[in-house]
């Protein structure tokens, strides 16, 4: 029997391809590179990626969870140790730990119809919702891709998404805070899609995934449109150090972020969103 | 102009407004068509006109030296444009450009004001639906300028 691995201690994964997305943001795959590796991941789940002689940071799992020996991250270089990871090269060799944390409701989107909501990186953590969604397609009712950049050039996942949209039985809005040029696409904020999305409110799950001012407003829109709060989920990205829910750092009140979270149903964490910082 | 009255019926902008106020409005109303390309107006010009959006869609933009055209906001099918008729000095901020073929019911501004000031319960409807939109747009630019895709 394979002894279980120490959820403390990294396990080395090499860089087998670096794909720059956009200016700021990349993904990485990458296999293990000795005989261990970590368990298969969940949808919305996440793994926390040592840079050696640099430090850790918690990043979602952007591949696809039916191929979990082909581990895809995608990361936007924000500081220390994100902008490290951006220089590495394939070849390179990281440390991982994970998978880790709560994962996004598919089963409970069964027979349902599906409105996923990103805003920026945030498209990233649900791109494993995507894949599984186009692969048991006939388990979903409708399925829909709300998605919002910045500009253009800020657009992640270019081919797949166009790939998605060509698809006669998924519905794909894109659109970008401004543009200039040739843009034929929209212009205006994620939310205001909401409200023209061909999805029933009151039977459907919606998962939104991007910074939480995004994710807030998204909510507000959803309900406003007469999505119960209980349909609606979100993945909560706050600092975390041990992932485990040993150290205390992502606690608040009886919630640990790392393992109960990071996707929560909304109303169980719709306290948090007044609070700056845990 | 039956025609005309059934169309602004069904737009999302006079819903649930009374069968007798959209009969009266109608009077204002005229069809548009735009193709690719077109400008519908252009920033300065004198802003007498209200649009409801039937089909297609089209670009708000402000242009910026140096950068040329931003677009600012996209409306399409259901969505209106435009409410510079409503206040002095009666001039556009901004242009508004086809990007697609676009039909449009284009209300005339100075018989919307007349009409408003002869039934001013109809003025009060009226504005108070414009005053949502108002609103509305006035949300998303809120949320545009604190970027809310930004890093922190
Ligand atoms: C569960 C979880 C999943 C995540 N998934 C992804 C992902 O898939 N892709 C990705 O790019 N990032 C993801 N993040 C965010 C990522 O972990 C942080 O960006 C990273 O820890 C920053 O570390 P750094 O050393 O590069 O930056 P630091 O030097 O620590 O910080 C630099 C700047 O980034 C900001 N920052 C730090 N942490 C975060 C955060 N969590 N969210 C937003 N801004 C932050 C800081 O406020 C500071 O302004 C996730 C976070 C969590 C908790
Ligand atoms: S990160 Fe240590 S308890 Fe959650």
């Amino acid at each position: 029997m394979a002894a279980v691995p120490d959820p403390m201690i990294p396990i080395p994964y090499r860089i087998q391809t670096v794909q720059r997305e956009t200016d700021d943001t990349f993904t990485l795959t990458l296999t293990a590179a000795s005989s261990e590796q970590i368990a298969p991941f969940q949808a919305g789940q996440f793994n926390m990626l040592y840079i050696f002689g640099v430090g850790e940071v918690p990043i979602s799992i952007s591949g696809d969870p039916s191929t979990p020996e082909k581990l895809v991250h995608t990361t936007r270089a924000v500081g220390t140790v994100t902008q490290a990871m951006q220089k590495l090269k394939p070849g390179n060799v990281i440390g991982i730990r994970g998978p880790f944390g709560s994962h996004w409701p598919l089963e409970e989107a069964r027979g349902n119809d599906v409105v996923v909501i990103a805003g920026g990186i945030g498209l990233a953590p649900l791109r494993p919702v995507l894949y599984t969604l186009v692969k048991y397609r006939e388990r979903f009712g409708k399925v829909v891709l709300l998605y919002g950049s910045r500009t253009p050039e800020d657009i992640l996942f270019r081919r797949e998404l166009e790939k998605w949209r060509q698809r006669f039985d998924m519905e794909v809005y894109i659109t970008v805070d401004r543009a200039t040029g040739n843009w034929r696409g929209n212009v205006g904020v994620v939310t205001k899609l909401i409200p023209r999305a061909p999805f029933d409110p009151y039977s459907c799950v919606a998962m939104v995934c991007g910074p939480e001012i995004m994710m807030y407003y998204s909510v507000l829109s959803l309900r406003d449109q007469g999505v119960p709060t209980e349909s609606i989920y979100i993945s909560m990205e706050r600092n975390m150090k041990c992932a485990i829910g040993f150290c205390g750092h992502c606690q608040y009140g009886p919630a640990f972020i790392c393992k109960d979270g990071p996707v929560f149903r909304f109303d169980q964490v719709e306290h948090l969103f007044n609070k700056r910082e845990i | 102009m039956e025609n005309l009255e059934k169309i602004l019926a069904q737009h999302p902008f006079f819903k649930d407004m009374s069968p007798e106020h959209v009969a009266y409005l109608a009077g204002c109303a005229a069809n548009a068509r735009y193709d690719p390309g077109d400008f519908i107006f252009r920033n300065g010009q004198p802003a007498n006109q209200f649009f409801l959006i039937r089909y297609g869609k089209v670009s708000l933009e402000i242009f910026v030296p140096g950068k040329g055209a931003v677009m600012i906001e996209t409306v399409q099918e259901g969505n209106v444009m435009g409410w510079s008729w409503l206040v002095p000095p009666y001039r556009w901020h901004f242009d508004a450009r086809a990007l697609e073929l676009t039909r449009a019911i284009v209300m005339d501004g100075e018989c919307l004001r007349k009409k408003c000031a002869e039934d001013p319960r109809l003025g009060y409807e009226l504005m108070s639906r414009i005053a949502r939109l108002i609103e509305e747009r006035l949300r998303a630019t809120q949320l545009q300028l604190i970027d809310i895709y930004g890093k922190d």
